[in-house]
């Protein structure tokens, strides 16, 4: 595992360094329904932004948008990529492919729509080092195994498939799968969704010590401000498809300026 | 090393049609290192808002805030969070932590985040954590379910682990007793004596006599009732 820890790029975040993406004027509307308008944003190494709001604020359509499975109406999202930077929105699609399976990764709320249900745990996590041109079959064993280590699923589940595993193992697993391949930008989709607290917990802490190791950068897409605390470094507000107040999370929390945010921080249960 | 100028907070109360308090105005003053400021003033003046304003929390109306010559009003998330990492440490009354970590990776995470080795950063927090005479059999537990003092003991070390050049510091002393209390007392002087310029909050005045070198009076501060902040300070930018 020590042997792992030195193949993957442990850069820390290097402050003053080009934003890794920049967002800017994105907009898509489902006819005469606003998904998001004019969303703006830049995401510097390092970063974990979190994109909080209530369901339907749009939060989903912008990461859709970026990830490709929505084409946008309007806008750019240039990334600073390994060969020069590119607008992801109107890149060509086989290098958005590419570029989803090495700098990029996405977790979905629901860890089966980012599993393969139909192989094994091992399989799951080889499967993206084999599409970074990956071969020996024997090292990619070995990196799978010590991935299920790091994210606490035991080795010797290695061959079983996400099927057998509970609710909790799945998502670690989902995340393993992500992040064994060492992309920069990692998209999360509620990823503590439909968890129990306690598990939760385990999941937050997880990520936010693989976040710091691996030096990540992250956007976050949660409802849950509680989370959105712990994971987060900044925050942006969305409404009704628009982004109504951006900032640094626990200023947004607790001083929040927006009349929407402060009823948001103000409905949740507890912070 | 802090400097606060013609700084003002208005607090805008959307929920309840949009009432603006203004709660601080015309806020001056400056610490030098090594030196240790009391605010003082009675309960609710906004002490604990002014600190917050210049960790950052709150975001101030107008004015200049600068720690070590960095801005911190209008500053960038990633600016602010530099600033925290590595110079401006801030002890607060709550502790507030991930559920599930050990208490001595708690104390222990400000100096990895900064780059030192785990092992090195937990030998240190084991050390603090012991001066602060929290029991051993505690140290790898969540601090979650720990008493009052406990946690606050907790969010002292956490807070004292790395040199910050400055440190804000509210109300570091409310649940301890005499011996705990003396022990916060000697961590706080000895970060003044190797140059830390503190700001603190300190409702026992002993404590605040022991450390702090002069008080500034956050009453001073207080708008009068029909003043809205916004007129008395030339600063534009």
């Amino acid at each position: 595992m020590t042997a792992l820890a030195a193949e993957l790029p442990a850069e820390a975040p290097s402050p003053g360094a080009e934003a890794l993406l920049t967002v800017e004027g994105l907009t898509k509307s489902y006819g005469s329904q606003i998904g998001c308008r004019d969303v703006c944003f830049d995401i510097w190494p390092g970063e974990v932004m979190g994109i909080v709001g209530e369901s339907g604020s749009g939060k989903t359509t912008l990461l859709r948008c970026l990830s490709g499975h929505l084409s946008a109406d309007s806008g750019t999202a240039v990334f600073d990529g390994e060969d020069g930077p590119v607008d992801v929105l109107s890149m060509p699609e086989p290098a958005r492919r590419r570029l989803m399976r090495t700098e990029w990764a996405l977790v979905h709320q629901n860890p089966r729509d980012g599993l393969r249900l139909g192989v094994s745990a091992g399989a799951n996590v080889g499967e993206r080092l084999m599409a970074v041109g990956w071969r020996h079959y024997g090292r990619i064993r070995e990196t799978a195994g010590s991935w299920l280590d790091r994210v606490e699923i035991d080795p010797e589940r290695i061959d079983d498939r996400p099927t057998t595993f509970s609710g909790g193992m799945q998502q670690r697993l989902q995340i393993a799968r992500n992040l064994v391949s060492a992309p920069r930008l990692v998209f999360m989709d509620e990823p503590t969704g439909g968890l129990d607290v306690s598990v939760q917990a385990r999941l937050l802490d997880l990520m936010r010590s693989l976040v710091r190791d691996l030096g990540l950068s992250v956007v976050v897409v949660t409802h849950d401000l509680a989370v959105a605390r712990l994971l987060a470094d900044r925050l942006m507000v969305m409404r009704r498809g628009e982004v109504v107040e951006s900032g640094l999370t626990d200023q947004v929390l607790d001083d929040p300026q927006h009349n929407y945010t402060q009823l948001l921080v103000s409905a949740a249960l507890r912070l | 090393m802090i400097e606060v100028k013609n700084c003002s907070k208005v607090f805008t109360l959307h929920l309840q049609g949009g009432i603006r308090l203004p709660v601080l105005n015309n806020v001056n003053f400056s610490i030098i290192k090594g030196e240790a400021v009391a605010l003082t003033g009675p309960s609710g003046v906004g002490k604990s808002t002014l600190l917050r304003m210049i960790y950052g929390n709150y975001l101030a109306e107008q004015g200049s805030i600068t720690v070590d010559g960095v801005e911190v009003v209008g500053a960038e998330p990633r600016t602010i969070l530099a600033l925290r990492r590595a110079t401006l440490g801030y002890v607060s009354q709550f502790l507030r932590v991930v559920p599930r970590v050990a208490t001595v990776d708690v104390v222990a995470e400000p100096l990895i985040t900064l780059g030192t080795p785990p092992d090195q950063a937990r030998d240190l927090a084991k050390a603090l954590l012991s001066r602060l005479r929290v029991p051993p059999q505690l140290w790898s537990l969540p601090p979650a379910t720990f008493s009052g003092g406990e946690q606050q003991r907790i969010n002292i070390a956490r807070g004292l682990i790395h040199p910050y050049p400055a440190l804000l510091v509210d109300e570091p002393t409310a649940s301890l007793d005499a011996e705990n209390r003396q022990v916060v007392i000697d961590l706080l002087c000895e970060a003044k004596a190797r140059g830390a310029a503190i700001l603190g909050i300190f409702h026992d005045a002993a404590a605040r006599g022991a450390v702090c070198d002069r008080d500034v009076d956050v009453g001073a501060f207080v708008p009068d009732a029909d003043g809205e902040a916004a007129q008395s300070a030339p600063v534009s930018a």
